[in-house]
C-alpha cells in the first residue's frame, strides 16, 4: 500500500431486498406508466394526449395486455417489499422519526444549501418523499383495481366517487409517481455516488467520511 | 481504357453490389434466427402477453361474484345523447326488419325453436338503469329493458353447466360470455332503450345488456345465440382484447 493512500472501508447502504424491490419496481413502473399512457389516449380525461412514441403496446388492446400483465409483477414485488419492510423493522429504522416540522426544517436547510447528504441515513425530506411515493403507489394500485373491477370493488369505489372518480384518482396517482421519478432521477444526476449503492449495496468510503456521516 | 468502357458500369462493381445485398439478406436471416422472430409467427412477447390474458380470464372468473349487483341509477342520472359505439360509423349500423326476424338458437339448448320479437315481448320484462363502461375508458348511463337472460336460458332448456354463451350479430360482430355472467340477475336480453323499442343505433332487434362487463361484451343486433363448451372468442377478443373483460 502506498504511504499516501488512505484506508477505505465498505459502508453498507441498501439491503438486498431493497435493491431487488427497487429495480423490479423500476421495470414494473416503466411498463405500467408507458402502457397506461396509451390506454389514457384511447379516451383522454383532459385536453391532451401522450405522444404515441413514448407509449407501450402499439394500440389499445396491446397496451391493455401489457398493463394487465405488468400489474402482477408490480403488485407482487410491492407486497414482498412491504411485508419484509414492516416485519424486519426496516421501515421504522429508515423512515422514522419524521414529522411536518422536521421536514420543513430539512427543506429549509436543503434550499439554503446547508443540508449535508449522507449515504446511510435519510434526512426528513427524503423520508417524507419515500413514504409519500409509497402511498401514491398504493393509492394508484387501489384506484386502478376499482377501474378494472368497478362492480366487484364498488364499496372501495364509492370512497373515490365511483368509477369516474377512480379514473381521476388513478390518473393523479400516476402523475404523483411521475413527479417523484423526475425529482428522484434529477437528484441521482446531481449526486451520482448514490447510484452504485443501489446496485451493489455498499459504497467505498474513507474512515473520516464514514465518521462524518455518523455525526449527522 | 477508352471513354466508352468508362461509361458502362463495371461488371465487378455490379457484383459487389449484389454481394452486399446478399450479405444484408443473410444478416436479416441471421437476426431472425437469433431473436426467434418470424414475422408470420407471434413473437415470444406476444405469446407471453396472450398467456397472461388467459390467466387474467381465470382470475376474473374466480373473483366474479354471481350475486354482486352493479350499481343502479335514477332516471335523472341517464346520459343525454348516449354515445353510439361500434367498429363502423353510426350510418353503417345494420337495419334489421322486424318482419321475418327470428332469433336462432343452437348448441347445447333443449328447445331450439326460433323466437320472434313478439314472443320475446310476451315474456316477463324488467328494466335497469346502469353504467355502460367502454374498454376505451369512458362511461355513460343508460336504461335498458327486456327479458332476464337467466330466465330465458332456463325457458329454452339451455345446458347451464356449459361454459359459454355465444352471439352472432347482423353486423358480422360476434362475442361470447361465461355462463356465470350469463346467469347474473342483471344480465338481460334488452329489447328497449329508455322505454322505447331499441333503435337501430343501440342494436335493434336486441342487445345483450351485461352491466358486469365492458361495452364490447354487450353485443348488439343479435340474430343468433348458442351454448357451447368450446371457446368461441369474439370480434375484438380475437384481436387481443381480454376475453373475460368483467367489471
Amino acid at each position: 500500500m502506498a504511504a499516501n493512500q488512505v484506508p477505505r472501508e465498505k459502508v453498507y447502504v441498501h439491503k438486498l431486498f431493497v435493491r431487488v424491490f427497487h429495480w423490479v419496481n423500476a421495470l414494473g413502473m416503466t411498463l405500467m406508466i408507458m402502457s397506461g399512457w396509451r390506454i389514457y389516449n384511447a379516451s383522454p380525461l383532459f385536453d391532451f394526449r401522450f405522444p404515441n412514441g413514448i407509449t407501450l403496446g402499439g394500440w389499445l388492446a396491446g397496451a391493455l395486455q401489457w398493463h394487465f400483465a405488468a400489474m402482477w409483477l408490480l403488485v407482487a414485488n410491492l407486497l414482498v417489499y412491504l411485508i419484509v419492510g414492516f416485519a424486519t423493522g426496516h421501515f421504522k429504522r429508515r423512515f422514522t422519526p419524521v414529522s411536518p416540522s422536521s421536514v420543513a426544517g430539512d427543506m429549509a436547510k436543503a434550499l439554503t444549501g446547508k443540508l449535508p447528504h449522507s449515504a446511510t441515513t435519510y434526512n426528513s425530506v427524503q423520508k417524507a418523499a419515500y413514504i409519500g411515493v409509497l402511498l401514491a403507489i398504493v393509492l394508484t394500485i387501489v384506484s386502478g383495481a376499482v377501474v378494472w373491477k368497478p362492480v366487484q370493488l364498488q364499496e372501495i369505489g364509492l370512497l373515490m366517487g365511483g368509477y369516474e372518480g377512480a379514473r381521476l384518482v388513478h390518473f393523479f396517482g400516476m402523475a404523483a409517481i411521475c413527479a417523484f421519478i423526475v425529482l428522484h432521477l434529477t437528484l441521482v444526476l446531481l449526486v451520482p455516488s448514490t447510484l452504485m449503492p443501489m446496485i451493489l449495496g455498499w459504497v467505498s468510503k474513507t474512515k473520516r467520511e464514514t465518521e462524518a456521516s455518523h455525526e449527522r | 481504357m477508352n471513354a466508352k468502357l468508362l461509361l458502362q458500369p463495371s461488371k465487378s462493381l455490379v457484383n459487389i453490389e449484389r454481394r452486399l445485398f446478399m450479405k444484408k439478406t443473410l444478416s436479416l436471416g441471421a437476426l431472425a434466427m437469433l431473436t426467434g422472430c418470424d414475422p408470420t409467427e407471434p413473437s415470444v412477447t406476444d405469446r407471453i402477453l396472450s398467456a397472461m390474458s388467459r390467466w387474467n380470464d381465470d382470475v376474473q372468473l374466480a373473483i366474479f361474484s354471481p350475486n354482486k349487483l352493479a350499481q343502479v341509477y335514477t332516471e335523472a342520472d341517464i346520459t343525454e345523447d348516449f354515445p353510439f359505439n361500434g367498429y363502423y360509423p353510426e350510418a353503417k349500423a345494420p337495419v334489421v326488419a322486424e318482419e321475418g326476424f327470428r332469433l336462432e338458437l343452437s348448441g347445447l339448448i333443449g328447445k331450439k325453436e326460433s323466437w320472434t320479437l313478439e314472443q320475446l315481448r310476451a315474456l316477463p320484462q324488467e328494466s335497469q338503469i346502469t353504467r355502460h363502461i367502454c374498454v376505451e375508458g369512458w362511461s355513460a348511463i343508460g336504461k335498458w329493458g327486456g327479458v332476464r337472460f337467466s330466465d330465458f336460458l332456463r325457458l329454452i332448456e339451455a345446458d347451464t353447466s356449459a361454459k359459454y354463451v355465444g352471439f352472432k350479430c347482423a353486423d358480422n360482430y360476434h362475442s361470447s360470455i361465461d355462463m356465470a355472467t350469463a346467469l347474473h340477475p342483471q344480465t338481460i336480453l334488452a329489447l328497449t332503450f329508455r322505454d322505447q323499442v331499441l333503435p337501430t343505433k343501440y342494436g335493434f332487434p336486441m342487445k345483450l345488456r351485461v352491466p358486469t362487463k365492458l361495452g364490447f361484451k354487450n353485443p348488439k343486433h343479435i340474430m343468433a345465440m348458442y351454448v357451447t363448451n368450446d371457446y368461441p372468442g369474439g370480434f375484438w377478443e380475437d384481436q387481443g382484447y381480454n376475453w373475460f373483460s368483467g367489471s
